[in-house]
């Protein structure tokens, strides 16, 4: 019993930042199921609203700058709409790529133009001690960060929250029906400029939300934006269209990196005599390849169909 | 150009008219000074030999394309600028030359994305799915199965598009845009790429469609054969021009017509 204390310790801070990575992969998964495309701009929304709102937060109270934010990530999505996707109708799907290449860089280098290019702090006022729980079972019991607990409910929250949204069964339809084909869904009375709208809008929302807890994490820097691509083995492991798959791609991914770290690692740098360490930063991406090769559509996405 | 004919005078009022619409992409000019009147119940065909411009009036009539110039009015209505939206919500539907379906979605579900529009009640009530919500689904998707009975495609509700053949993708889209009760229902030639036994399964369910619900149809084709037995007025545009307009008759004597299509001499 005692010596699973250790497995479970790094079991549950490795669940626990898997929840933030699957915040970051939702907003991917937002898109995707809106448009077939990947959004490459989503790991600058990501730093753009965490540099927004810990600007803002600079001067006023935490709740108004969250409120600012959230008014600003939804005008980005109402200007993306109305400058970008709107004259892209019927493109193809790697020309919306690129635009979202463009919208990445421009959302980057626009968002340290106007808001500072240093490290910025963001406070939440969250707990710091750490929790011990089970210290009946495990001497000492076992360790968990409050802060991430806490990111973790909040993410569970709004994963709840958007899988019910999309369950409803017309507002689904109607997201696969333009992810499909622009002009077939424009035909049938799909309003797509409201559709992609209120999808980059919500996908603003989720990037708010998972900047403010990797920021709160990490600081708000540069830096940040690359946070979306640890997203990337957890939607090939979910799959591109899934919400839930984002979850438990998520999970895994978290799981299994810090696993791998603590108890992969030393065994690795022992047998084969290695410089060590480091384990964390790739395992997640050779996970991802291993997957592909099995099932390429992930875990829940949809089949990919093929005429023959 | 066009003279008083039977139709005319049997045909009901006017559901659609474009008067003196012009269109151009950058200097190429697609559609010049074109008027085009649907009347309501009739089977309108629009021909002409590639790159006349139908599918750019089709386009029109649908909302994808503004043109530059002319005025178009859809039940009496005038319109300035009309999204695909719009032209939706007031009763157009329509198919397109290269098969446009979901792909990823089965042959039933492409059908119930044509009823997005009829379905009224709120988001809320579909998230509870109690009452009228549940009600509200069950009956359109008694619309859709009575859709597909008659397009007779019971079999392959559950397939995903993407594996039926072409013949049949052309009866599913042509279901989709049923699936919408459609007053004016625009076809972007309907039998392209179909075998004969194909093209008279089409012939005959938009026969159908017009007889039984009454549906007025304007639609592009090439096999000029099927053209003349199922229009009730021809069209024939030409480098964006109109050369004809009137009953199938009047339209295959007339020799600008002829002329478009077997080329003169010089």
């Amino acid at each position: 019993m005692e010596a699973l204390g250790p497995v479970l310790e790094t079991l549950i801070g490795g669940l626990l930042t898997g929840v933030l990575y699957a915040l970051v992969a939702l907003g991917f998964v937002l898109i995707f199921k809106a448009s077939g495309v990947f959004n490459f701009a989503q790991g600058a929304m990501v730093l753009f609203a965490a540099l927004s709102f810990a600007r803002l937060a600079e001067f006023m109270p935490l709740i108004v700058a969250f409120a600012l934010a959230v008014v600003i990530m939804i005008a980005l999505a109402y200007a993306i709409e109305l400058l970008v996707l709107r004259h892209l109708v019927n493109q193809e799907g790697i020309i919306l790529f690129m635009a979202t290449l463009g919208i990445a860089y421009f959302l980057e280098g626009f968002g340290q133009t106007v808001w500072g290019s240093d490290i910025y702090k963001i406070n939440l006022g969250l707990p710091t001690n750490p929790i011990f729980i089970l210290e009946s079972v495990f001497p000492g019991g076992l360790l968990i960060d409050p802060a991430e607990l806490i990111a973790a409910v909040i993410c569970a929250v709004m994963v709840l929250g958007l899988a019910i949204f999309f369950q409803v069964t017309r507002v689904g339809r109607a997201l696969r029906a333009v992810a499909d084909d622009h002009q077939a869904a424009q035909s049938v009375g799909i309003p797509l400029d409201y559709i992609w709208l209120m999808v980059w809008a919500v996908a603003g929302l989720v990037a708010l939300v998972a900047g403010m807890m990797w920021g709160a994490k990490l600081g708000v820097q540069f830096s940040l934006s690359l946070v979306a691509l640890k997203a990337l083995p957890v939607l090939i492991l979910g799959g591109f269209t899934s919400i839930p798959g984002a979850i438990v791609g998520g999970l895994i991914i978290g799981a299994s990196e810090k696993l791998a770290e603590v108890f992969l690692a030393p065994v690795l740098v022992r047998t084969f005599d290695l410089a060590g360490g480091g384990i964390e930063n790739w395992f997640a991406y050779v996970l991802a390849l291993l997957f592909l090769l099995v099932r390429p559509q992930g875990l829940f996405g949809e089949r990919i169909i093929e005429r023959v | 150009m066009r003279a008083p004919s039977e139709q005319d005078v049997a045909a009901g009022e006017v559901l659609l008219s474009v008067e003196n619409v012009s269109l151009a992409f950058g200097g190429v000019k697609a559609i010049s000074g074109v008027s085009l009147d649907i009347r309501r119940g009739e089977i309108r065909a629009i021909i002409g030999p590639n790159g006349a411009g139908k599918t750019s009036m089709l386009n029109i009539i649908n909302g994808f394309y503004q043109p530059q110039h002319g005025r178009i009015a859809f039940k009496g209505r005038e319109r300035s600028r009309m999204r695909p939206y719009d032209a939706a919500h007031g009763g157009i539907a329509r198919t397109f030359q290269n098969v446009a379906l979901f792909k990823g979605m089965t042959a039933l579900d492409n059908i119930m994305v044509g009823r997005t529009l009829k379905m009224r009640r709120g988001m809320l009530w579909q998230l509870l799915r109690v009452g009228p919500a549940v009600r509200e689904e069950v009956e359109h998707r008694r619309q859709v199965e009575e859709i597909i009975d008659f397009l007779k495609i019971q079999s392959i509700r559950k397939v995903p598009v993407g594996k039926l053949p072409y013949g049949l993708q052309k009866r599913v889209e042509l279901g989709r845009a049923l699936a919408m009760e459609p007053d004016l229902l625009l076809l972007d030639e309907p039998m392209a790429g179909m075998n004969l036994e194909e093209k008279e399964d089409m012939s005959r369910f938009i026969l159908d469609v017009n007889e039984h619900y009454g549906t007025t149809v304007a639609l592009i084709e090439h096999d000029i054969g099927v053209v003349m037995d199922l229009s009730d007025r021809v069209m024939v545009l030409d480098h964006g021009v109109k050369i004809a307009d009137g009953t199938p008759d009047e339209v295959q004597s007339n020799q600008a017509v002829i002329d478009a299509y077997l080329g003169v001499a010089h």
